[in-house]
């Protein structure tokens, strides 16, 4: 169904249920033990990361199977539409209200101490009873540093500057308010000034330094 | 202006970090020069100051062997590009110092060049590639880019050091010595090949971006405890961080369906890269190319070509605007010749 870079996905019956599976097949390019270490790391992670936050409120595919000799995971399919595609179809006020919704989820994760690590709008799922699921939670981790916060939510960032970038500005601000609305809008503040830092940290960023 | 064949020339001078470097290219892409001259630290990296200093000591040389090498004077130039940046402050001024006074002398058009841009353009224009993911790694720079909308989006980028300047620390710390024509890179390479054991080192990729100095610090404090092989920690470190530029770049190349992927930078010299990224465009259906060395390190001809693209379409920079831009995103340039 789909080729990532870091797992394929194929749509499967399973004992008559619609299902995903989730398979991280061995990269060529990569030396076989580091390739064995990625794989096998994140198969396990990544159904433990998904459980924990289902119990955070954030929905997420049921699992139903996993495999970590066979780097395989088997988990529910969400009928639905990627927001990915809908920031780009819906009205103004719609999309200020998926992005607010969005900014509330990514705030659930944080209080429990979860970080996605793959913050884009192809990895969200708005299901027609207006849940939106978060999937692929390869790249998570369990901490509460702000560190970790502001790295994950400026992922989000930069997702929506590169991939909805005539409406970026007004989707992360519509984020971060729906953020704010679960952990308070002091923390909410302390990440978004870490989002600064870290985006001083980086190459060519005019303010760096306060030179030129 | 035009000389008598009709034919007409622009003059490029790059000079963002440790390279001095002028190019000549025609208006239709052919290279007529390309002269660069390296600064060499005695020891440590580059201090901004000294490379500039080497700079403005050799521009006029670097001037002269362009000339000579493309047969053409610099009477028969229609216009001068120069890198405005990113880059290096102090190295950054004394290439557009040099722009500014050629141009005005001449009184023909400038044109400031975005460094990132153009080497992108080279890229296409040495390779015959039309529309790719880019991934461009050197000293300076470790990205993943590609074109939509008007503009090269960054797709991926380090969210500290570059790929290349993670490789020269850790050679620096391994107290190995450059040598002429073997740049650092090419130094670890060497021992590379020769390492087998793995050695666990941190893999940080962040969604679409990477994070090289924990690698880096993971990396030099193992070669501090001397319990490792040098040849092992430099094959672990070069996997490592490889596997994590292929990750993001795949995950570009997945993520835009383009059908073409290039290599390009300093560290596209590397074999083991090579040979990572041509397995990812191949697993994508997708044409793989790598910039001839060359074109690839930082040069003029690349400044040259893109100052074409540019003049073509209008675009000149007034000398009153011709200020280096240290800090000069990529995504913020409009490139019209791609439409």
């Amino acid at each position: 169904m789909k080729k990532g870079a870091e797992a394929n996905l194929y749509l499967a019956d399973w004992h008559g249920r619609k299902v995903i599976m989730k398979k991280r097949l061995p990269k060529k390019y990569r030396q076989p033990a580091l390739d064995w270490q990625i794989r096998t790391y994140r198969t396990i992670h990544e159904p433990q990361l998904m459980h924990e936050a289902k119990k955070a409120g954030v929905p997420t595919p049921t699992l139903f199977l996993i495999d970590d000799k066979k780097a395989t995971i088997i988990m529910q399919y969400i009928e639905g539409k990627q927001v990915k595609q809908l920031l780009s179809e819906v009205s103004k006020s719609e999309r200020q209200r998926l992005c607010r919704q969005i900014g509330r989820l990514i705030g659930k994760l944080h209080r429990s101490g979860l970080i996605h690590g793959d913050l884009t709008t192809s990895n969200m799922i708005l299901r027609s009873d207006g849940n939106i699921f978060f999937v692929d939670f390869g790249l998570g981790e369990k901490t509460a540093e702000l560190e970790a916060r502001g790295v994950d939510l400026h992922l989000m960032k930069r997702a929506l500057q590169s991939t909805h970038f005539q409406f970026a500005k007004d989707c992360f601000e519509s984020v971060a308010k729906g953020y704010a609305d679960v952990l308070g809008v002091e923390a909410a503040k302390n990440v978004l000034d870490k989002i600064r830092e870290i985006e001083k940290r980086g190459r060519y960023v005019a303010e760096r330094k306060g030179s030129e | 202006m035009k000389n008598k064949t009709g034919e007409r020339y622009c003059l490029g001078i790059e000079s963002t970090a440790d390279d001095f470097s002028v190019g000549i290219s025609t208006f239709d892409g052919n290279i007529l020069a390309n002269i660069i001259d390296a600064y060499v630290p005695p020891e440590g990296g580059i201090h901004p100051r000294e490379a500039a200093r080497h700079h403005s000591e050799v521009a006029g040389n670097v001037l002269e062997r362009a000339f000579d090498k493309s047969g053409i004077k610099s009477k028969d130039l229609s216009v001068i590009a120069f890198s405005q940046g990113p880059g290096l402050g102090p190295c950054l001024r004394t290439g557009a110092t040099v722009g500014r006074a050629l141009a005005s002398y001449l009184d023909i058009p400038l044109v400031g060049v975005n460094h990132c841009v153009a080497h992108i353009e080279i890229g296409k224009l040495t390779t015959g590639v039309k529309n790719p993911v880019t991934l461009y790694v050197s000293g300076g720079n470790t990205m993943v880019a590609a074109y939509d909308s008007g503009r090269y989006r960054v797709f991926g980028e380090t969210l500290d050091i570059a790929l290349g300047n993670c490789l020269d620390v850790f050679a620096r710390e391994a107290g190995l010595r450059q040598k002429l024509g073997m740049p650092f890179g090419a130094v670890v390479e060497k021992l590379a090949s020769s390492g087998k054991q793995l050695i666990r080192l941190p893999f940080t990729v962040k969604g679409m971006d990477l994070s090289l100095s924990g690698l880096l610090t993971a990396a030099v404090t193992l070669l501090a405890k001397e319990e490792y092989k040098l040849e092992d920690l430099c094959y672990s470190l070069q996997e490592t961080a490889f596997s994590m530029v292929a990750e993001v770049t795949e995950r570009a190349v997945a993520h835009t369906g383009k059908k073409e992927v290039l290599l390009t930078g300093g560290v596209a010299a590397n074999k083991r890269l090579q040979s990572m990224i041509r397995a990812i465009a191949e697993e994508h259906d997708a044409k793989f190319d790598v910039v001839p060395g060359e074109y690839a390190v930082d040069n003029g001809a690349m400044v040259a070509w893109t100052g074409v693209l540019a003049f073509k379409h209008g675009l000149v920079t007034p000398i009153e605007k011709s200020y280096v831009r240290l800090r000069w995103r990529l995504e913020e340039v409009e490139v019209p010749w791609m439409q």
